[in-house]
């Protein structure tokens, strides 16, 4: 035997904890790859949440901590979980994940809870969970998969904050439920319009807009 | 192997149970924190409708507000008071989920009253809060109504809903519409007559059963016609018997 023919063993270098590839998994996502903007998932709780800075910022913590966690378990799982009940599985998983932010919420921010109500549950049905899910964490590594699900969370969040942001303005008159006319000192007419999910839809158009002549994205 | 059936049963059964598990311990633990909210809640909701309590910061002072100023009773439709529900169970009226109760048929159902007292002397009521439940456009509206002390005068509402139309139904909840029921009666001549909202906004003064509509939300508004109508109607026994106590001695409870 001819042991000295034989190569080494390859040390693989272990990977630093923010290598340029694992920064792109957070920062691909908030621009280039954006879920909702390019993506066009997770349309549904944009219009429906963002009528007011505050319980949208609720809703994007939540939105992000449950796609980052359900990432995290079914990244752990991949190896486990049979190929053809994978979807029921990240159902669960999701679902239990969207309850128990549900029951945190009921318990200690009532009032958020009263204004999301039906929302926090419908982030079961966000396409943004189930995809990463699908796409990502059932062939990559727990921590490649978190970072994964903070950037898509992230990439959400700061679209539903920025429509929220207008439509507050311009809605209600107000950032945070602060009156930002009044103590401007100016009578601002409030306009109904983006109180209405159609305002979201306009407003979002327009970050859309913006964004794909910036980026020069065109769909194929 | 990951693909038999036999693992794909275990797989699913043990999930199950861990799942399963895992909510069922946060359920039992958030319990406590999630009732003490729901408590505060509504006693926030019978204070709002008889004075501004924006000033209040934490919960413990609307808690301690609110037992320092009130006592409840719940009293059947025929105005007699209740103590035990049907299964023996001591009644607290600000435990009657007003929603629950509201889909009980109305001969016997429990209907909570919330006596506000005097700051000075606490055996004076001057104020009754009435909770009421009902049907707006899209899903439920609930309120509660606080009568003056010769239970005709509105002293003020406090209304909630569910989903009405943000900027049009959902203005129900603004101290704007709200405002507009202070200082309404809900008697004639003895008779119950309500206060019924019109059907479009004139931003005129109504007469003391009417009040201005809202422009867009008629439906709505019809909605907390129909609750208030059939709650005060409820209510009117309790209310009778109240006056025609207060008239000989101090109040009974």
């Amino acid at each position: 035997m001819s042991t000295e023919t034989l190569e080494k063993p390859v040390v693989k270098e272990a990977e630093p904890l923010f290598s340029k590839r694992r920064k792109k998994f957070v920062t691909d996502p908030l621009n280039d790859d954006n879920p909702v903007t390019v993506q066009v998932l997770g349309i549904c709780s944009a219009l429906a949440v963002t009528v007011k800075m505050q319980p949208t910022l609720v809703m994007a913590i939540a939105v992000t901590l449950v796609i980052v966690f359900s990432n995290l378990l079914i990244s752990l799982m991949r190896t486990l979980i049979p190929n053809r009940v994978r979807i029921i599985v990240q159902l669960a998983v999701v679902a239990t994940l969207v309850t128990l932010v549900s029951e945190v919420l009921k318990a200690y921010a009532f009032d958020m809870y009263k204004v999301l109500g039906a929302y926090v549950g419908l982030i079961i049905t966000n396409c943004i969970v189930m995809g990463r899910l699908e796409a990502f964490a059932l062939a990559n590594k727990p921590y490649d998969s978190m970072l994964d699900g903070l950037g898509s969370g992230l990439g959400y969040s700061w679209i539903i904050l920025a429509v929220a942001f207008f439509r507050e303005l311009f809605g209600s008159a107000s950032i945070f439920d602060f009156k930002v006319f009044a103590a401007m000192g100016l009578d601002f007419p409030t306009n109904g319009l983006m109180v209405d999910p159609i305002g979201a839809f306009m407003i979002l158009g327009l970050i859309i807009w913006v964004q794909r002549t910036k980026n020069g994205y065109v769909e194929h | 192997m990951r693909q038999s059936n036999a693992y794909v049963l275990l797989f699913s059964g043990v999930m199950t149970i861990i799942l399963g598990g895992a909510l069922s311990l946060a359920s039992v633990g958030l319990k406590p924190a999630q009732t003490k909210q729901i408590e505060l809640d509504t006693k926030k909701k019978i204070l709002g409708a008889v004075m501004d309590i924006s000033n209040l910061e934490t919960g413990e002072e609307v808690l301690a507000l609110y037992d320092k100023r009130f006592k409840s009773v719940v009293v059947d439709i025929n105005g007699n008071p209740v103590e035990k529900d049907a299964k023996g169970n001591p009644l607290v009226a600000e435990k009657i989920d007003i929603q629950k109760n509201h889909k009980v048929d109305k001969e016997v159902k429990n209907y909570p009253v919330f006596m506000f007292l005097d700051e000075n002397d606490s055996s004076k009521v001057i104020a009754y809060v009435f909770p009421m439940f009902g049907s707006g456009l899209w899903d439920w509206i609930s309120g509660y109504m606080a009568l003056d002390g010769d239970l005709n005068t509105i002293k003020g509402v406090a209304f909630d809903h569910k989903s009405e139309t943000p900027g049009l139904g959902a203005r129900i909840t603004t101290p704007e519409i709200q405002g507009r029921y202070v200082g309404k009666e809900i008697f004639e001549n003895g008779d119950l007559v309500s206060v019924t909202m019109v059907k479009g906004e004139s931003g005129k003064p109504q007469d003391a059963h009417h009040v201005d509509g809202m422009s867009g939300a008629t439906l709505t508004g019809k909605g907390v016609n129909a609750m208030l109508e059939n709650y005060l109607s409820s209510y009117t026994a309790f209310i009778k018997k109240q006056k025609s106590a207060s008239g000989q001695s101090a109040m009974a409870f």
